[in-house]
């Protein structure tokens, strides 16, 4: 399948990539090209076939719900790592306005 | 005579006779890897940390247990290196990726927690493909790693560093991860034992996680016994994972300290479609006469059918990238990490093709249909093993290729991995058993087998690698 310009800068606002035009370029011809490959799976009659999304079978594996002592990280282990942080938050951009 | 600067290339069940019997020291035997990282480190490139006065500061504390007398397990004081794809409390952890350069995990993942109650020596983080996403070590943010077979030529990927810095003598031992053949792939281009795990059979928390139905942490090493201590040590049910099916681990290696061999009446499948065109004939010779061996053993070829083998790249396509662009979607540069744009282009491409194939109005057409088209592979598995104990093929159609010569072409690349990855869509276990050189330019280039088994079939894998690796 081909896919326009259109459809990879869609694509890129969707994983919030930030594609410069020349990588759209490059990725459109890259991805229709691996598209194309991938349509060799129409040959295959899947008709009554349920799809398989895990082999172990394994269904609602439950855990108690209490904190685990051991695993529990104190906030500043969980800020270590943050870009930006104030007063014992993560900063980030405002989401509204 | 034992040279001391030699240690590093002993075999785990050697180290720990040494160690044991105090021929040497954890101290010596982590010097050796160090002096080897020293000498060859420049070359390869396998590691992106090396933890020497954290290792050193291990091995004086199991020498301390050794000398009072203390029992100490079969990994302890012993030099294993980590794919920088597993958590490591308080050591820099990067994926191979920019997104992550500088990241200090503040917890362990399971199986870190794990090696470390055995008192393993942890000599570094090793290099691999960015986020796991290759088959070469070539889409590395930090550079490629060479194989040290030959210096042209890739180690294989994505654990390239784990399985250069084994067969380098860097290392004694280490981990990977096995997603669409990462442990087995290196494994096979540098001639050592690695084995893809039973998806389920070892714990995935902390471990940085790539495609979630496929991921499958496990060991690469020297021999077929080492694995087995290594995978020992990893295996089990995590409360922490709940992908972790609650099946005991059985004991892999026994009470002779060596896998226990069992090649007699047992039932080789080889599947056609891994034999036809594409695959180079000094592979095939190679993996035919291998075959052969396991037949003198007492074993039994059945010639057996895997009519989906040749959907598996597509299948895989399109299952592993939808997961990844899923599990990428956390690098929000925010919490931890830098800026998406840090991403590398494989990563990128990956991301990309997953958000378009789980999109509205494509998701049936892609991702569900490879869904379908996965059980289907599945079942080409379980039909066969009715019929037979284990499934033996090549691991890599052509022998390991040169740096360059398959980068530019993504599909090309994928295609690498076209006998690894219906293993990882069923979530069966594969071993990677060394199995011949190819002689090239002045050059010997491993070539490597792969044993397929059942789910949770390891310790036959182990019993009949270690058939093989005896007689050979």
């Amino acid at each position: 399948m081909k896919l326009t310009k259109s459809q990879v800068q869609h694509i890129s606002d969707l994983a919030k990539l930030n594609l410069s035009d020349e990588e759209i370029a490059k990725f459109q011809k890259q991805l229709s090209s691996i598209l194309e490959y991938v349509e060799l799976l129409n040959e295959v009659d899947t008709a009554g076939v349920e799809p398989t999304a895990q082999t172990t079978g394994l269904k609602n594996v439950y855990q108690e719900d209490k904190p685990q002592k051991e695993e529990c990280l104190t906030q500043q282990e969980v800020l270590k790592n943050a870009t930006e942080t104030e007063n014992g938050f993560i900063k980030t951009k405002a989401v509204f306005g | 005579m034992l040279h001391l600067m030699n240690l590093c290339d002993l075999t785990i069940t050697e180290a720990h006779e040494g160690l044991k019997h105090k021929k040497f020291s954890s101290r010596e035997l982590t010097l050796s890897c160090l002096k080897r990282i020293e000498e060859v480190e420049d070359d390869l490139n396998a590691f992106i940390t090396v933890t020497a006065e954290g290792a050193l500061t291990k091995a004086d504390e199991v020498d301390q247990k050794i000398a009072v007398g203390e029992e100490i397990s079969p990994l302890a004081g012993i030099p294993m290196a980590i794919k920088d794809i597993f958590c490591t409390k308080d050591i820099e952890t990067t994926a191979g990726s920019n997104i992550l350069k500088g990241f200090i995990p503040p917890y362990d993942a399971t199986v870190i927690k794990k090696f470390k109650a055995q008192n393993v020596v942890i000599i570094g983080k090793t290099n691999c493909d960015a986020f796991a996403h290759g088959s070469s070590g070539e889409n590395s943010d930090f550079g490629p790693t060479k194989n040290p077979y030959d210096l042209e030529r890739v180690p294989g990927g994505s654990s390239s560093g784990s399985a250069a810095a084994v067969a380098s003598g860097e290392s004694v031992f280490a981990i990977g991860t096995d997603t669409g053949g990462s442990t087995r792939l290196p494994a096979g281009f540098c001639n050592l034992v690695g084995l893809k795990p039973t998806y389920g059979r070892v714990s995935r928390y902390g471990v940085i996680a790539m495609a979630s139905s496929l991921d499958s942490p496990g060991p690469i090493a020297k021999t077929v016994t080492d694995c087995a201590f290594v995978t020992q040590a990893m295996a089990g049910h995590d409360p922490l994972d709940s992908t972790t099916p609650d099946v005991p681990v059985p004991d892999y290696v026994g009470r002779d300290g060596a896998c226990p061999v069992s090649t007699e009446k047992i039932k080789i499948g080889v599947p056609k479609e891994y034999f036809q065109e594409g695959i180079e004939p000094d592979v095939e010779k190679l993996v035919k006469r291998a075959i052969q061996k396991f037949e003198e053993l007492g074993a039994k070829a059945v010639e057996i059918s895997l009519p989906h083998t040749k959907y598996g790249v597509a299948t895989y396509a399109l299952t592993c990238h939808s997961e990844v662009s899923s599990n990428l979607a956390r690098y929000d540069g925010i919490r931890f990490g830098h800026q998406r744009g840090s991403f590398g282009d494989e990563a990128k491409r990956r991301i990309m093709l997953g958000t378009f194939a789980l999109s509205s109005g494509y998701y049936d057409q892609y991702y569900q249909k490879a869904q379908k088209v996965r059980t289907l592979i599945k079942r080409d598995f379980d039909e066969a093993f009715k019929k037979v104990d284990v499934i033996v093929t090549p691991t890599s159609p052509g022998v390991l290729f040169k740096l360059g010569e398959k980068i530019d072409d993504p599909l090309k690349m994928y295609l690498s991995d076209i006998f690894m990855v219906s293993v990882n869509l069923a979530g069966i276990p594969a071993l990677n058993l060394p199995c011949g050189f190819v002689k090239t330019s002045g050059k010997k280039l491993p070539v490597g087998m792969q044993i397929i088994g059942p789910q949770f079939s390891e310790s036959l894998l182990f019993r009949v690698g270690r058939g093989y690796e005896q007689s050979s």
